[in-house]
């Protein structure tokens, strides 16, 4: 059996565990045998988007070493498995030691639905979803990790489900980790833009594969007052889409 | 020009609120891309040309004190003039030398980024040299009294009706808002000035070591006029413009009006070899070209070098969501966009122009259209991590970072920490299921409603089920 | 120290590389004999009866038009009728390689030779090649063909044959080279002058010339 760890990510951590469970779900269908790695927090993006290479570096060694001993990593997020995948090698590029496991856990590191669709290559089992839903693309997935047939493969095998594309699904939603903080009226601006895309589809439901660019979008949207639901793919295609969407009333 | 990009954020601020800037960015953000998707998918080799573009420079600055030497010695074989300037003062002080040998009362002038970036125009007003911009876009912007927005669509900022506005107030005709009637309008106006100028000065795209060409790419024709007409022809640029060969050029041009406009080749390649010959019947009598280290030199052979391959096309920053949300002003200085994020604070120094290369969400699709595959998000991370050791960032920014850091690396304090303020958060916020404001997070919640989090954490969770760790 | 060697000593100490020697710099000058070429498109590559033809087909869609001719003994009437067709008045600035030809008994029109004068409405030159992956003409200034033809009237038109028309950019240079002397200006133009500049709306005519015609001549 394969055994994967699940690099569960800050967000689903904190924000949403049920993408987590979900994630096991998709997993544990697929054949895998998951685990998850106590001591894991956070990929150490923040601080490495932040200029702070050091607490970059120390928290990358920390993955790093709490990963070494799994055939796979994978993370419901483009974002961190493209930190892991691309910028870990590249923080120990001075430090030979460490840029040898950095680049292991790089080629053993995936995104959730490219570990399905490209590594596993099995069919998932089956889902359903009854509406009409849009995805958007996270910047890492698409640009860092190359990331963009695999969802859309996915979602085309969940029954009653149908698949309206954003008229700009290469465009950033704006969150881009503190980005979304330091300069929150650019970080809305680019927001609202991403919710127009998101409202002119008709789609009921936006999916997405990173808890960021979710949390950025939904909150837009609910803030202008659009009934569009919000929720990470692997709700979806794990068949656990029945309970409050991000931002909705949970009681 | 002088710099407000310290001010970025005041800037922005002021952009967002403008409802003109507002409609007249719209179409960057379409137009551009749209064009240059089309004219680079119908180029097969296009994605081959840009690895063999980057390639080019980067051999070419390798050896790039061998390309000057050859450059200059060619140059002087075709009867020019290189003038060597270290900086932006040095080359103000030469134009205005080459200018005043002939007394010259008025300049035309093609458009040129170092142009902005030595500030010339205001150096020669001051010393009663009239410069005039030719490139429609300078045009209006000269007669606004405000910098570029964007390096090749100077006026991109302005609407129709303002453009509309200003030729009334200046022109003394019938306001318009034909575009056509405007261009016509533009160049009527302009005509004269070619004629009358002592001196014409224009940029560079490139400088060719083969022969000590420079080189304009255009497409209305304004640059020629300008270099071609007066007595004497003054071309401004940077030391990194070299290339080779027309080989080489060659290569790079297909990827230059693609990236740029979505033109499969700009109007006017202009490629001129210094000064009118014996038996020519036209062409300027001297030709000089002012060489600019302003900088360049010592960003040679460090992290910084990939910047000097910028063929200044413009893709990076038609693609910038943040250029598309602010525009090119708010950037405050010469350069907007991704790569006035990533060069500026080369030029300006970090604790200046540090807001730039922090305003970006590292989407990342600058560096994804570069045609000289500059690595954009990764210098401007290098800035950041100046700006971090420097600790020019806000006292709070910094602590924030520090403090979560602190945390995540150590795991169980991380969680003992992470599972009380989730369990807040969502106590607070399950039964609307978001967050109209919160304290602390203002910034979030202006503009955004906070989603409350979902309840307990995974990890909390995945430990009660008994769920395998190791 | 002068600000030529100041500059060049940054950047070697940048570059951390010595004075190269003479050695060095002549093995760096032997290379530009050598013309060396990148990769070419593939379109640039075709047989040349299928270069004319994409030639044409470039330069009409960036706005210039083209007349096909037998030879240059009906350019006389091309170029009337053309300006007639445009409203323009009966009158052209020709550039001194085409003085050879003839202009009717009595003329045709009102033709100048030389340089372009600022009322020159209209305005035909020579092309030294045509190049078939942009349907760009390139231009070359010299006693016979003056720089200003290009860009002073409203009208320029050019003539080109049709065995002048290369593939690329390189082999235009070939072409370039091949006159012996670099010339002061070479022109590589594509269309008519244009900008974008006025709300992104793209016009005609900028500064340059509003209308290019070309005539490609079967043979020379």
């Amino acid at each position: 059996m394969t055994t994967v760890a699940l690099f569960v990510t800050c967000l689903v951590d904190l924000y949403r565990p049920g993408v987590g469970f979900a994630s096991v779900k998709l997993l544990e269908e697929a054949g895998c045998e998951v685990v998850v790695p106590e001591a894991q927090t956070c990929c150490g993006q923040p601080a490495y988007n932040s200029g702070d290479r050091r607490d970059a570096m120390a928290i990358a060694r920390q993955v790093i070493t709490a990963f070494a001993d799994f055939d796979y990593v994978v993370a419901p997020s483009g974002s961190c498995a493209g930190m892991i995948k691309h910028h870990y090698p590249a923080l120990f590029a001075g430090d030979p030691q460490w840029r040898i496991k950095a680049d292991d856990l790089a080629r053993r590191t995936h995104e959730l639905t490219s570990f399905l669709v490209d590594v596993l290559q099995v069919e998932p089992a089956p889902a359903r979803f009854d509406g009409t839903v849009t995805y958007h693309d996270s910047c890492s997935s698409l640009r860092e990790l190359g990331i963009q047939a695999q969802p859309r493969a996915l979602l085309g095998k969940v029954e009653g489900l149908a698949l309206r594309e954003l008229k700009t699904p290469e465009a950033c939603c704006g969150f881009g980790g503190t980005f979304c903080v330091k300069y929150p009226e650019i970080s809305t601006e680019i927001a609202s833009r991403k919710a127009a895309d998101v409202a002119a589809t008709g789609a009921g439901t936006l999916l997405a594969g990173d808890m960021g660019c979710l949390l950025n979008i939904a909150g837009r949207l609910q803030r202008e007052g659009h009934a569009v639901k919000v929720r990470h793919i692997a709700e979806v295609l794990a068949g656990m889409a029945d309970g409050p969407a991000i931002g909705e009333p949970q009681s | 020009m002088k710099s407000t990009a310290h001010g970025f954020k005041e800037n922005a601020r002021n952009a967002l609120q403008d409802t003109q800037l507002r409609d007249a960015l719209s179409v960057v953000g379409t137009n551009f891309i749209v064009k240059r998707r089309l004219a680079a998918d119908a180029l097969p080799e296009f994605e081959t040309l840009r690895d063999e573009a980057t390639a080019i420079k980067n051999r070419t600055l390798n050896e790039l004190d061998l390309h000057l030497e050859r450059f200059e010695r060619k140059v002087v074989e075709h009867g020019g003039v290189v003038h060597w300037c270290i900086d932006a003062a040095a080359a103000r002080e030469t134009v205005l030398s080459i200018c005043r040998s002939v007394n010259a009362k008025t300049v035309t002038k093609g458009k040129s980024m170092l142009g902005e970036e030595i500030g010339i125009n205001p150096f020669l007003e001051a010393n009663n040299i009239r410069p005039i911009e030719t490139d429609l876009g300078e045009y209006i912007i000269q007669l606004a009294d405000e910098p570029p927005s964007h390096i090749i669509a100077p006026a991109v900022h302005k609407t129709k009706s303002q453009i509309a506005d200003l030729f009334e107030k200046h022109h003394k005709r019938p306001r318009s808002m034909d575009g056509e009637a405007l261009v016509a309008e533009a160049r009527a106006m302009l005509r004269q000035s070619y004629f009358d100028a002592d001196v014409g000065i224009t940029g560079a795209n490139f400088l060719v070591a083969e022969t000590g060409s420079s080189v304009i790419v255009t497409n209305e024709g304004n640059g020629d006029l300008t270099q071609t007409l007066p007595k004497i022809h003054i071309v401004l640029a940077s030391i990194e413009k070299l290339v080779p060969t027309f080989e080489d050029m060659a290569t790079i041009l297909r990827v230059l009006a693609r990236s740029a406009t979505g033109q499969q080749m700009s109007v006017y390649t202009t490629v001129s070899t210094g000064a009118r010959r014996a038996e020519d019947p036209d062409g300027p009598e001297q030709y000089h070209v002012v060489l600019i280290d302003q900088g360049r030199s010592a960003m040679l052979g460090t992290e910084l070098q990939d910047l000097l391959r910028c063929i200044r096309c413009g893709a990076c920053m038609n693609h910038c969501p943040i250029y598309h949300a602010v525009g090119g002003h708010a950037y405050g200085w010469v350069y907007p966009g991704p790569i006035g994020a990533a060069l500026d604070p080369a030029l300006l120094g970090v604790a200046e122009a540090h807001h730039l290369p922090n305003a970006s969400t590292f989407c990342g699709r600058c560096e994804e259209v570069c045609p000289m595959r500059i690595p954009l998000p990764k210098i401007m991370r290098h800035w950041r991590e100046r700006a971090f050791e420097d600790d020019i960032q806000p006292v709070m920014q910094r602590t924030a970072i520090r403090w979560w850091a602190f945390l995540a690396r150590r795991p169980f304090l991380y969680r003992a920490n992470t599972r009380l303020a989730m369990w807040l958060l969502h106590a607070l916020g399950k039964t609307r299921g978001r967050f109209k404001s919160l304290p602390f997070a203002g910034g979030w919640t202006a503009g955004r409603d906070l989603p409350a989090p979902q309840g307990g954490t995974f990890h909390a969770q995945w430990a009660a089920k008994g769920g395998r760790t190791k | 120290m002068n600000a030529r060697d100041r500059i060049l000593g940054n950047v070697r100490s940048s570059l951390k590389r010595g004075e190269p020697d003479a050695a060095a710099r002549a093995a760096y000058d032997a290379r530009f004999d050598t013309h060396k070429r990148n990769t070419v498109p593939a379109h640039a590559k075709l047989p040349h009866a299928d270069l004319v033809a994409r030639f044409i087909v470039e330069a009409k869609a960036v706005g210039a038009s083209v007349t096909q001719l037998a030879d240059a003994g009906a350019i006389a009437d091309e170029v009337a009728a053309y300006l007639r067709e445009k409203n323009l008045p009966a009158r052209i600035r020709v550039a001194p390689s085409l003085s050879g030809l003839h202009w009717g008994d009595p003329a045709l029109l009102d033709v100048e030779h030389g340089k372009a004068e600022p009322s020159d409405t209209a305005t035909l030159t020579r092309a030294l090649a045509g190049v078939a992956e942009t349907g760009t003409l390139v231009l070359t200034s010299g006693p016979a063909t003056p720089t200003t033809l290009n860009f002073l009237p409203d009208a320029n038109l050019v003539v080109l044959t049709e065995d002048e028309i290369v593939g690329a950019y390189e082999d235009a240079w070939d072409r370039v080279r091949g006159l012996g002397a670099t010339p002061r200006a070479v022109n590589f133009v594509t269309g008519p002058s244009r900008t974008a500049d006025i709300a992104q709306e793209l016009i005609l005519g900028a500064h340059g010339p509003i209308d290019l015609h070309i005539i490609l001549l079967a043979k020379g």
